[in-house]
Parts: structure tokens; sequence; C-alpha cells
């Protein structure tokens, strides 16, 4: 792709202004994934309440977050997917000098060091990075013909390796692979061979056993024993699990309601208002609950995927899609491991569970897909 | 740039993006349909186990632990009573580091080393889930300052519970007994589920003896309580039965008597009402305190208590075995008038020493010279004449000496209601060919004639014996326990004595009152004040033998090795109510030393004096 081909895409150069806009297209918004993403946003205050033990200071300081977060996607929304694609190296390049510092003079919390003080303010640069990783790999790829050949596939999987790496070395292996998920689902949409993904699987599972003995911590070895038997430590690593399957088990179809969760709210759950919050719905408002709520990521997905699918540049499509495939990951990870499929690995649950970083991380991520539409539509129009 | 241009293809470039964007799509169905299944699992088809399990963990059957009975003395006095008392105590599976919790209570609370050193041994037997206790006994102070810290001190907790408390401490030790916490191996035997909520069981005596009685049974509760075991909400309860609260025969005012007699000496008393069997005193000291044995006691303490070398923790009421010596001597008077060997007037030579036909040994009297020229039967008992005994048992042979005794108790458990009773020993000649595989030598008779020999007693078959002589044959097994929640409980009568004559009774009676009131009674010292007739004998126990023609020297013994003096006596003569027995170890002297303690004992029972003055009036002639 040139940059004549670009300009000529842009809107003041295209010339032909629509007589009346709507307040969405002013705002380049999306107002189908903005509904779905408030109604998400809703329910997860709504189920944080009870999760808190109806606790208002709680869903207040959340709705607060919620705000700040929105706020910052609409803002993310007017950038076009151009200049975003044009700061792609330097933003990059920052995020891995921050993720180096957090190695050196981060501050840590239950053995990880995550964290970046920044004047008083706390910051965690694998946040960043879950951003910027997608970001570099789609302006890598898409300023030369895909599929990728050899050489940018060995490329990108540099630009992937390097920040995979120093997060999983903080240690945080849940965000670790989100980031690494991210940059793999540009690489795949954008073409990556058949041959190389499946000599890449080959290969991980011949890893597989040095990566159990070399590189996992005891914690993270002992959590995935702990998935694969939770029976075998009740007490200990085994609680969480067993009080989640507990909670969403006894919810049975129809739930306990509102605010009767026995599990939670007599504290046998564990994080029941951070990463095991499904459980608090699963066990609340049963598998009709579950069912509404996967719907309502299943049809943020399919908006998502729409709109990727919709942008003319490769750069969009390829950004766009691993933005939602990213978020999809989320919801997996953390329904499979609050249920016993995967390890507990530190994944919250996209918009419903509480705390501020990943939600706005997460938005800024839906911005840019807004973005993208956006600058769809004007084309179109 | 290489010239050959590579050209984007951007409609093949999309054409591809979709087909991979269906890839994705179906990878991310199928891995949501893989979610649905995993969820419907668990909510439909594992429902109810889940369900189960959430009630489970919400609602917890909590044993009700029955609070244990009291025990009271014959005149209601509490001898046993539970009084709350606050403990810390930790649940090991809920405590992630136990150096970090032992180190933040150690901030807040003083903890001794010997606190913790008994913390790690309870936690090597534990139950799971089970709170060990880690500190007994809480202050007001200190309870407050735990709960200030008690968010930052999770599976860490105060607890209140009854726990058995003795107000009269190691007066009562070796009669009730103790209880103590439940150790793994009474945990094998114990009724797991009436046992549930209790931590202490009896250990020994009263306690160990009546345990399925103190105890009671166990109660529950269905209560809602969260994941830290704190209880919200009570949704059903089922009261326990509490323990029987039982009354004893003892009169703690006489106990107290027979203890201060004994000022602390080596020895044993014990006092029975012939007509009930009812034990009205039982001491044996010194005695220890078994307050500090309930919630166990330090290593350095029981190490005290273990290594005295007059071994407070050995019961010798009922444990002691000694020589009944002389004090046996009524009952083989009685023995020789039964099987018509004697009668009361027949008299022997007693030139102080007796031999026996064809052997040139000397069995010696005590008292050099002998004791005259004409010894009846009452003579030989107010004079504890030896070589009257000596005769006396030659006639009679070892088999008759043997079922006569045992007709009085002698050699056998007493059956009486506390545990760790031991037999003694009534010799005969089947018992010396089991053990010593040999033929019994009528030398052996000689000694057991006196009381001496193989012969051994416990100070409580003494008072048992006592008592059958008292009651004119009836033989009961010695009781504690006189009521349950007021219900009197009766002794079992184990045999009784018909076919001996009145007569023969009385004549027996009558040498023992003269061991009080002859003129040569080997107890006349006690006859001064008398307020009720005394039948009595006293005893001197050799402890080692003395060689045929060695002479006895006090003096140049060691305290160890010297005479155990003993002492038994029933009063009123007539109408006896108390029977009393009375050993004390290198006491030397029945009649002076062990006497004035019998006196004193029957003094507080049947006069309600415990003035002791049998003991001031002793001391007194022994200082003139």
């Amino acid at each position: 792709m040139s940059n004549t081909d670009f300009v000529r895409q842009l809107p003041n150069s295209h010339g032909t202004m629509p007589r009346e806009r709507s307040l969405s297209q002013r705002l380049r918004i999306d107002p189908v994934l903005l509904f779905l993403l408030l109604l998400l946003a809703g329910t997860g205050l709504f189920v944080l309440y009870s999760a808190s033990d109806g606790s208002q200071a709680a869903v207040m300081r959340q709705g607060r977050y919620m705000s700040v977060a929105f706020v910052v996607m609409i803002i993310v929304a007017q950038f076009h997917p151009e200049q975003i694609r044009r700061w792609a190296p330097a933003g990059f390049v920052i995020c891995v000098l921050m993720l180096l510092a957090v190695e050196f003079v981060g501050v840590g919390a239950k053995g990880a060091q995550r964290w970046l003080s920044l004047g008083g303010f706390r910051f965690q640069p694998s946040e960043l990075a879950k951003l910027m990783l997608p970001i570099t790999v789609a302006w890598y790829l898409s300023s030369h013909p895909l599929p990728p050949n050899w050489r940018f596939t060995a490329g990108s999987l540099v630009i992937i390796g390097l920040p995979t790496v120093l997060v999983a070395m903080q240690p945080d292996l849940g965000t670790s692979i989100l980031v690494a998920a991210a940059g793999f689902f540009v690489l795949f949409l954008a073409g990556l061979s058949w041959w190389f993904i499946l000599s890449g699987i080959g290969a991980l599972a011949l890893a597989a056993w040095p990566m159990w003995t070399f590189v996992l911590h005891d914690y993270q070895r002992r959590r995935i024993l702990t998935m694969l038997d939770p029976e075998g430590d009740k007490l200990g690593a085994g609680w969480n699990i067993i009080q989640s399957k507990t909670a969403i088990g006894s919810g049975g179809f129809e739930g306990k309601g509102w605010m009767l969760g026995t599990q939670s709210h007599l504290d046998f759950l564990p994080e029941s208002h951070t990463d095991f919050i499904i459980a608090v719905l699963a066990e609340e408002f049963g598998l009709r609950g579950v069912l509404l709520l996967l719907l309502l990521y299943g049809l943020i997905i399919l908006r998502g995927m729409w709109i990727a699918a919709q942008a003319k540049h490769s750069f969009g499509r390829l950004l766009g899609g691993s933005i939602i495939l990213t978020f999809f990951v989320y919801v997996f990870v953390n329904m499979g491991m609050v249920s016993g499929l995967l390890p507990v690995v530190g994944v919250p649950l996209p918009l419903v569970s509480q705390g501020g970083t990943s939600l706005v991380s997460l938005l800024i991520g839906f911005g840019i897909l807004m973005g993208i539409f956006a600058d769809e539509r004007l084309v179109h129009q | 740039m290489p010239r050959r241009q590579q050209l984007k293809n951007t409609q093949r470039e999309r054409r591809q993006y979709k087909r991979r964007m269906i890839y994705c799509l179906l990878f991310v169905s199928a891995l949501i349909g893989v979610i649905v299944y995993r969820y419907s699992h668990l909510q439909l088809i594992d429902y109810d186990i889940y369900k189960t399990q959430s009630d489970r963990n919400r609602i917890q059957l909590l044993p009700l632990p029955p609070k244990r009975g009291l025990i009271f003395d014959r005149n209601g006095e509490l001898l046993a009573e539970n009084i709350p008392s606050y403990t810390l105590t930790l649940t090991r599976e809920r405590i992630k580091s136990l150096d970090d919790t032992l180190a933040a209570i150690a901030e807040i609370i003083a903890l001794d080393e010997s606190d913790v050193e008994q913390f790690e041994r309870r936690l090597r037997h534990r139950r799971p889930y089970q709170g060990i206790p880690l500190k007994f006994r809480l202050t007001e102070e200190e309870i407050a300052k735990l709960a200030v810290n008690s968010y930052r001190l999770p599976g860490v907790e105060v607890d209140a519970q009854l726990v058995r408390h003795y107000p009269k401490g190691e007066l009562f030790a070796h009669l009730l007994g103790y209880v103590g916490r439940i150790s793994e191996k009474e945990l094998e035997v114990i009724d797991p589920v009436n046992y549930s909520g209790t931590d202490f069981i009896g250990k020994i005596g009263i306690e160990k003896y009546y345990e399925d009685l103190l105890h009671g049974i166990v109660g529950y509760q269905n209560a809602e309580s969260n994941a830290h075991g704190r209880i919200l909400r009570v949704l059903e309860q089922h009261d326990p039965l509490p323990g029987g609260d039982i009354q004893l025969h003892v009169d703690s005012q006489v106990q107290e008597v027979a203890f201060s007699a004994m000022a602390g000496r080596r020895g044993a008393v014990v006092a029975i009402d012939p007509r009930s069997g009812g034990v009205i005193a039982m001491v044996s000291t010194p005695s220890y305190d078994t307050n500090q044995f309930v919630n166990g006691i330090s290593s350095k303490d029981y190490q005290a208590l273990s290594g005295d070398r007059n071994l407070p923790l050995f019961n010798r009421a009922l444990q002691g075995q000694y020589p009944p010596a002389s004090t046996v001597k009524p009952i083989w008077g009685l023995a020789g008038l039964y099987y018509g060997v004697v009668s009361p007037n027949t008299r022997f030579v007693d030139p102080g020493w007796f031999s026996l036909p064809n052997d040139e040994r000397r069995y010696r009297d005590w008292k050099v010279g002998g004791h005259g020229y004409s010894i009846n039967l009452e003579q030989a008992v107010e004079q504890s004449c030896d070589v009257y005994y000596y005769e006396l048992a030659y006639r009679l042979g070892i088999d008759r000496l043997h079922d006569f005794g045992v007709r009085f108790g002698l050699g056998n458990a007493t059956g009486i209601d506390t545990t760790n009773e031991r037999r003694g020993l009534m010799p005969s000649r089947e018992w010396k060919e089991n053990v010593y595989g040999g033929h019994w030598y009528p030398g052996e008779t000689i000694n057991i004639g006196i009381g001496q020999g193989f012969m051994l007693t416990t100070p409580l078959q003494l008072a048992v014996a006592t008592s059958v002589l008292a009651s004119q044959g009836e033989l009961r097994a010695p009781r504690l326990l006189a009521a349950v929640d007021g219900q009197p409980v009766q002794a079992p009568l184990l045999g009784k004595i018909e076919d001996v004559s009145q007569a023969d009774w009385n004549a027996v009676r009558a040498s023992m009152e003269a061991v009080i009131y002859g003129q040569r009674g080997t107890a006349r010292g006690l006859q001064r004040g008398l307020e009720y007739t005394l039948a009595a004998k006293t005893g001197t126990a050799q402890v080692v033998s003395i060689a045929a023609d060695e002479k006895y020297d006090a003096e140049a013994l060691a305290i160890a090795k010297r005479d155990h003096a003993l002492f038994i006596a029933f009063a009123p003569a007539e109408k006896p109510e108390i029977a009393v027995a009375v050993v004390i170890e290198n006491g030397e002297h029945g009649g002076s030393v062990a006497g004035p303690v019998a006196r004193a004992v029957i003094d507080a029972y049947l006069l309600g004096d415990t003035s002791a003055k049998a003991l001031k009036m002793s001391r007194e002639d022994s200082d003139e």
C-alpha cells in the first residue's frame, strides 16, 4: 500500500461531504456497538452490586471508571486508523521500554512485578502491550503484500515475541497469553500459511515438557495441576475452583435470585467481584443468565467482526479483527477458568469484572474499532 | 528496494481476509459451544451435586457438647466444676503460614515457649479442621487485643468453653482423678458422634471410671455459617443432654483432716463406712494439683512431678502394696477360732522366738525376750505377739490361711469404682507353683502369720478387710459413688461370712478393743479423751528382711529402709460406722505414728471434731 492510495480515501480529499450527518456519525460512533457495550456495562454494575454485598460505594466507583473508559473510547474513536498506523513504531518502542522498566524499577504485588509508578499514578505497561502489539504487527504486515512471506512472518514473530516474553517474565502468564494472542490473530488474519500454523502447533506440543520443567513458575504449575485435580488441595489452591464450580452448579437453570447467592454472600466464593464474578452471575441468574450474557458477548463479537471485515484497508482489517478476537479470548479464558476448564490465570470478564485498567484498555480497543467503522462509512458515502 | 516490485492485490487480500475471518468465526462459535456445554453440564446435569454441596457449605451441623456432670461430696460440697475459660485456637487448615501467624500473635499477646511447644505437639495429633488451642485462660485484655486484630489473623479465634476445675486441688487429686484433652489413642475408642463437640475426657480416677455418666449426650444445631466458619443464623437446634451430677460418699471435712494429719508424709489413709461400703475418705500423700493436667501440663512441671522421689503421682491408696504386717492378726485369730485350731483360752508359750520342728532357724518376736509363758488370743492381739501367730499359722497351714484371707478380700481387687486398683497378694501353694515353680515351705507359712513374707495389701484392701471385721462378715465392694442426680446407688455385697459364730466375732473384737484399752495395748496411747469405743490393730511392716539373729536398729538404717507404720481401726466398736486403714511409709511405729492419724479421721467423722487433737496429744507424748 502506498501513501497516495490512502490519501484518496481521506474524507476531506474525497470532497463529497454528506448533507446531514447524524450525531453518531459526527461523533464517529457505531450506535449498535455502543448500545451493546452499554448494556454489557449495565449488566456488570448490576451483578457487581450483588457481588460486593450491596455496596453502593463499589458500584459508584466502578460506574466512574466506566464513564471515564467510555469517554476515552469516544476520544480514541476520533483518530483515523492512518494516524494510529503512523504512531505504531514509536508506540511499540515506548511500550517495550516501559516493559523493560517494569523489570528493573517496577512495583511488585503478590510476588510479581507488573506496575510502573508514574508520579503517584500506577500504570500497567502490559495493558499497553495488549494494544500496541496488534497495532505494530498490523502496521508491519499491511505495508506489504499479503499473505506475508516467510521473512515477514519471522519479523512478525520477533515483534510478538519481545513484549510477550517481557510480560511473561513479570511474571504474568495470563496477560502474556492475551498479548501473544493479539499478535497471532493479526498474523492469522493476514493469511499466515497453514503449513506454518500446523508446524507451530507441533513445535509447541514438543516444547510443552521443557516449558513445564524450566519455564513455568511453581505457582503456575500448581494452578495447572489444581485445574486438573482441584480436590487435591481443597483448602489451598483448589478452594477457589471448587467453590466457583459449586456456585455455578448450584445456580441451576433459574438461579437463586439476585442478591440471594449463598456461595458469594457467605464469602465462600473468592474474588467474587473481580475475576470470579461470572460465578456470582451463574449462581444468582442460573444458566438463563449465563446464556443471555453469552448472547450479548456473541452480538458484540459479531458486530466487531463485521466492522473489521468492512474496512477498506488491510491495516484496519487486521487490527480490527485482532481487537475483537482478543476480546473473545478474554471472555473464553475467564469463563473457562472460573468453570474449571482452564487454569486460573487472572483474566477479568470484560466490562463485568471490577477494575479500571483492563476496562480502559478494552474500551480503547473498541474506540479504535469505532474509528475504523466511522472511516468506512465515510468511504461509502 | 529490489526491482521486483510486489504489488498489493487488494481484492485478493480482501477475499483471503474474509476466508480467514470465517475460520475465526467458526473457531469462536466452537469455543462458545464449549463454554455453553460446560455451564449447561454444571448447571443442569450436575445441579443436584452442586446444590447439595452448596447447602453443605452453607449449613453446618454443629455438635453442641454436653455440660459435664458436677461432682459433690456427701454434704453437697463441690469437688469438680466447670468454669468458663477463653482459649486462643488456631485452625491449621485456614492458615497459610503458621510461622507468620504465630509471630503476629506474639506481637499482640505474650506467648511462652512452652505454649508454642505444646501447641506444636497438639498440632500433630489433631482432627482435620479442628481448632488447636495455643493459649489457655486468656485475660479480658488479651481477648480485646485479639479481637481488634482478628481481621488480619484468619484461622485464629478466641474460643469460649467450659473447662473442668477442681476447687480442692491436691486434696482430692488421687480420688477424683482428672480430665484431659482427648488423645489420639482415646479417639479410636470413643464414640466419635457423642464426642464430636467434646475436647476433654476422663483420664484417671472417678473422672475416667464414670466418664459415660459424667459426659452426657451430644446435641447439635444446624447453623448457617460463612466461609470463615462464623455462624450467622441457627436453623434448627437439638439440645445436648448434660452429664449426670454425681454425689460421692466422701466427706471433704474428713478427707481434709486425713490429708493434713498425714502432714506430707508418704502414705495413704482410707476410711470406709462398713454398713454401706461407701468411701468416707481416701487420701494418698504427697499429692499434686490436678488442675494443671486439665489443659496439658508443661513438660517441665511434669518432669518435676514425675521425678519427685516422694512419688506424688503414685496413688498409694490403690496401688501401694505393703505387707499388712500385724494388722492381719485379728483375721488370723478369727481363722484359728473358726477352724478350731485354737479357742479363746488356748495359750502358747512365747520365749521370744519360735522354731519349726526339726529346724534350727529361729523366728524372732519383735519384743526381745517375748511376751511371757501364757499368751492367749486376746493378749496376742493386744500386745501383737508374733510367736503366738507363728504357732497359730503353723497349725493352720497355708491353705486355710489363704482361703480365710480371701474371704476378707485379701489378694483380690476390691472392685472399687475407680481406675488402676492393684490386687495385692494373698499367697497360696498354687500361686507359688505358678510364679516360682517351687514347693511351699513351712517357713513361708510362719511369715504369713505376721503378715510378712509374700503377703501384700493395698491400703484400700486393708480398709475393706477392717470393714469386714467391723460388720462381722459383710464383704462389700467399696463405693465412691453415692448418688446420681439425687438417685442413691447401692454398693454390691460381694460376700457374707455367715459360718463364723458370734462368740468368735466378739472375741476378736474384744481383742482389738484391748489394743486401745488393755494395759499393754500397743495403741493404748490413743484412749485418752476417747468419746466412743475404738477397736484397732497396729502394724509395723519390715521393708528390708532382717537376718534371723540380727537386731533391728532404726537409727542405723537409711530412712527409705525403715519400717512402714500401719494401723487399722473401726468405731464405735459395738456398732461400727467407720473402718479406717492408715499406712505411713517408713513411719516405723504403727501405734504412735499411724494410730493418731486414724483417730483424727474417726474423730472428724463421728464427732465432727476436725481439730485432730489425737495428733497433738501424740506429739505432746513424744515431747515428754
